[in-house]
């Protein structure tokens, strides 16, 4: 299980990591460029995600249609995400066909048409897309949770923010790709039937002449607690809790991961099992650790009906708080056959490694072989989970709820 | 890639499709009921008892049932349609004992009167759930809208009434008509011998029940009319259409299939190039849905509710386009790398096929490997699409909306 990914970082910084796969016949991409929405400008939140859509119409010689086109004959399954810090661009397709994508993609980030007679579309687009959002209010609580439970601008939406749309200019689109669209920095993972040195070659070819651009840092702002209700007709009442924990490429990440997992790790996990199996207060329950790289938040979401919005709230917040008065055995041992197995199972998949590796690399600056982080999950124990637990109590939540009434958020504030 | 396929003496059938190379197994079995199967005095059977399987039998509690799945680190599920419930769970291959055992398990649980009285909290919380997803809320309508005197036109969930009126006893009914081994089939993927698969079924499943139920297949009249639910507070319009469309035997669905690409996938078809790309629509889709007997256009428009007239005028337009002139090779062809290059994906992973292969199984009753939808997919021509097209246009008969708009 060892991993045989193989590094190499090009003269202007971007970093290219290569994972063959035995018998797969597929191959896949994850390329993540640090020009997400962390970077918008202040008050024009959404210009990433604008971004994001117009540089795909059209780049190189190919307008958007023939670049749209391309990519489809070549049986690319692709999909493009706005993320806080990065935005990805990864796709698939039959192993043999990889590396003439990826000089697509070399022309898409380098040399975009960004057509400004688009740029109307886009934004309307866009907007549309955030209206959506906004009726479907599960979605838009995870939106407001992560907003308030982040320091600025770590928690800023990704899709934008309707009022901000009418200042996004396609001027500062530009900028913002000229800006942030760069080599240092960016991170390209393959994995599948492929050769890596033939992989090497084409992004040499495609990306070996693109300049490098300085980096900005950002500041983070201050963050407190907030509890806070958003009024809206919905049938049920949805929930968002977030506390505290440690990022990824903290030591103690494995089992932060596990007290969630105990949490929420499947269905014989604490939330379901006690909020849904014993008392039928919900449909949908889960807890889930989001790490951004330094900063990580439990993001806790139950969605339920008005009338029994209050006692799963609380249900919800003493599970959690019940987690430091111990852990059995089994319930670890339910987590770490859960991870195994998972771990076995992503060598299966070309389109998970590829987004493991890149991720991997950004958040840690290399990569984690299998066998290491079976290890890490392996070594974990009752006591050592415990003491993370006491560490780092759950305790300051943030509270969202959407929906007809308010809630009362008790003991959860110190 | 070997195909193995038995009949126990019960009558059920397994099947599997075996890979020494992958790394795990996935497992699943696909029951021949669903919401349309229903009377309307228990709409909604059908899925909560897909919930009722995990709160165990004499052997097992619900607990353990959770506990013993979560145990093997397996990635399970359940799931419920119009016309299929299943029952699926991936594993690495040393579990597949357990597994099997569990899945049996789940076929035939006891259905005690507090466990019911539970769920059914839950059930209604998770229609709860839905009632605020506007697109979900639409697709309800617009079945309902097209199939007014069917059962497929019937909510899979069943109504916060059908479901709260619901006995333990119609239940139990209902699962001792549907759930025998001649509306089942039991499929296996990835790494197994099949010889062991064969020995655990016989251990775990011989002793299901004999019996099949036979499912009404007829064409059911098309109801052609317009649903409206408004709601003020709601910044979009969503709306949905049905026209008939090819059943799930045609000889055509592939083409269907394809079509459904070419002229309204979310990105790069007929419909994004006309109303997503300019920025008229938020989304605008086309999608083949297959049945038992019958078949759906299914388009969906999500957009400004100032802009639905304008934009359902484009798609209309689009429609008459693609109805009078056909599709180009070029398009076709686009679309035919696009649908084979995802099947190659999809298969690659046991419990990415498991769904096609045990599918393909409850509506042909036969096997088709990767290769035969592979070369099904290549071997579609204009004149093929041309073909569907006559016999099953692109249009919007029946209506559904969601928004702040009283009409239509």
């Amino acid at each position: 299980m060892s991993s045989t990914a193989t590094i190499h970082t090009l003269d202007n910084g971007l970093t290219l990591i290569v994972e063959p796969m035995r018998d797969v016949r597929s191959a896949a991409f994850s390329f993540l460029v640090p020009a997400g929405s962390v970077h918008d400008p202040e008050g024009r939140n959404g210009t990433a995600a604008i971004l994001s859509d117009l540089i795909l119409r059209g780049a190189g010689s190919l307008d958007s249609r023939q670049l749209t086109a391309t990519l489809d004959n070549l049986g690319l399954q692709r999909s493009e995400s706005v993320g806080v810090k990065h935005l990805g661009f990864s796709g698939a397709t039959v192993a043999d066909r990889l590396p003439q994508a990826l000089a697509v993609y070399g022309d898409i980030l380098r040399e975009p048409h960004l057509p400004a007679d688009q740029f109307d579309a886009v934004r309307e687009g866009l907007e549309m897309t955030l209206r959506a959002m906004q009726d479907e209010p599960r979605q838009q609580l995870m939106v407001e949770l992560r907003r308030r439970c982040f320091p600025s601008p770590w928690g800023t939406p990704t899709y934008g923010q309707l009022e901000q749309l009418p200042d996004i200019s396609s001027t500062g689109v530009g900028d913002h790709y000229r800006r942030l669209v760069r080599p240092n920095g960016a991170i390209l993972g393959v994995a599948g039937g492929v050769d890596p040195d033939e992989i090497l070659s084409v992004v040499e070819e495609a990306f070996g002449g693109w300049g490098e651009v300085p980096e900005t840092e950002s500041v983070d702002g201050d963050h407190v607690p907030v509890v806070e209700h958003i009024a809206h007709d919905s049938t049920q009442t949805h929930i968002g809790i977030a506390y505290d924990a440690v990022p990824y490429r903290h030591e103690d990440y494995y089992t932060a991961w596990a007290a969630v997992g105990v949490l929420s790790g499947g269905m014989s996990a604490r939330l379901f099992t006690e909020v849904r199996e014993r008392r039928g207060l919900c449909y949908s329950i889960s807890a889930v650790l989001n790490s951004l790289p330094h900063h990580a938040r439990v993001l806790a979401y139950a969605g339920t009906t008005a009338e029994r919005a209050q006692e799963t709230l609380d249900v919800t917040l003493s599970e959690i708080q019940r987690l430091a008065e111990g852990i059995e055995p089994s319930e670890l041992e339910r987590c770490q056959a859960r991870a195994k197995s998972a771990l076995i199972m992503e060598q299966e998949s070309t389109i998970s490694r590829a987004g493991s590796v890149a991720r991997d690399w950004f958040h840690l600056g290399r990569v984690t072989t299998l066998d290491e982080v079976r290890g890490k999950i392996e070594s974990l124990t009752v006591d050592t989970v415990l003491e993370y637990i006491h560490a780092h109590p759950a305790r300051d939540f943030t509270v969202v709820t959407i929906g007809p009434e308010p809630l009362e958020v008790s003991g959860g504030i110190s | 890639m070997e195909f193995h396929e038995t009949t126990l003496e019960n009558g059920l059938t397994v099947i599997a499709e075996l890979n020494p190379a992958a790394q795990s197994v996935a497992t699943g079995i696909f029951v021949r009921t669903g919401s349309r199967d229903e009377t309307e005095d228990v709409s909604g059977v059908s899925h909560f008892l897909e919930h009722m399987a995990f709160k165990g039998n004499d052997v097992y509690t619900a607990d353990d049932v959770n506990r013993i799945f979560d145990e093997l680190g397996a990635n399970y599920n359940a799931s419920t349609s119009e016309e299929v419930t299943q029952f699926y769970a991936a594993i690495l291959p040393e579990y597949l004992p357990t597994v099997i055992e569990m899945l049996s398990t789940l076929l035939y649980p006891s259905l005690r009167q507090d466990d019911f009285e539970m769920e059914k909290k839950v059930i209604l919380e998770e229609i709860g759930m839905y009632d605020d997803q506007p697109t979900f809320t639409a697709y309800e309508q617009v079945m309902q809208a097209h199939f007014p005197t069917h059962p497929l036109g019937r909510k899979i969930l069943g109504t916060n009434d059908s479901v709260s009126a619901l006995t333990a006893e119609s239940m139990r009914q209902y699962h001792a008509d549907h759930y025998r081994t001649g509306n089942m089939v039991l499929a296996v993927t990835g790494r197994a011998n099949w010889d062991d698969v064969c020995g655990l079924v016989d251990e775990h499943c011989g002793d299901f029940p004999e019996g099949r139920i036979e499912r009404d297949t007829s064409v059911p009249p098309v109801g052609g009319q317009t649903e409206v639910v408004q709601r003020p507070s709601s910044l979009q319009q969503h709306v949905m259409q049905l026209a008939p469309a090819p059943a799930a035997d045609h000889r055509l669905r592939y083409a269907a299939e394809l079509l459904g690409v070419i002229v309204g996938d979310y990105s790069s078809s007929r419909l994004y190039w006309e109303l997503v790309d300019p920025g008229h629509a938020e989304s605008a889709d086309l999608a083949y849905n297959d049945y038992d007997g019958t078949g759906t256009w299914l388009t969906y428009l999500g957009c400004r509710p100032e802009t639905v007239a304008e934009n359902l005028e484009r798609i209309r337009s689009v429609y008459r386009q693609v109805n009078r002139e056909g599709v180009s090779s070029t398009e076709l062809e686009q679309a035919q790398n696009r649908i084979a290059s995802a099947i190659v994906l999809r298969s690659e992973r046991p419990m990415g096929r498991l769904g096609a292969l045990g599918i393909n199984w409850v509506y042909l009753g036969r096997y088709r490997s990767v290769q035969d939808d592979l070369d099904t997919v290549a071997g579609i021509t204009v004149d093929d699409i041309a073909q569907l097209l006559a016999e099953y246009p692109l249009d919007g008969v029946s209506t559904a909306t969601v928004g702040p708009l009283t009409s239509l």
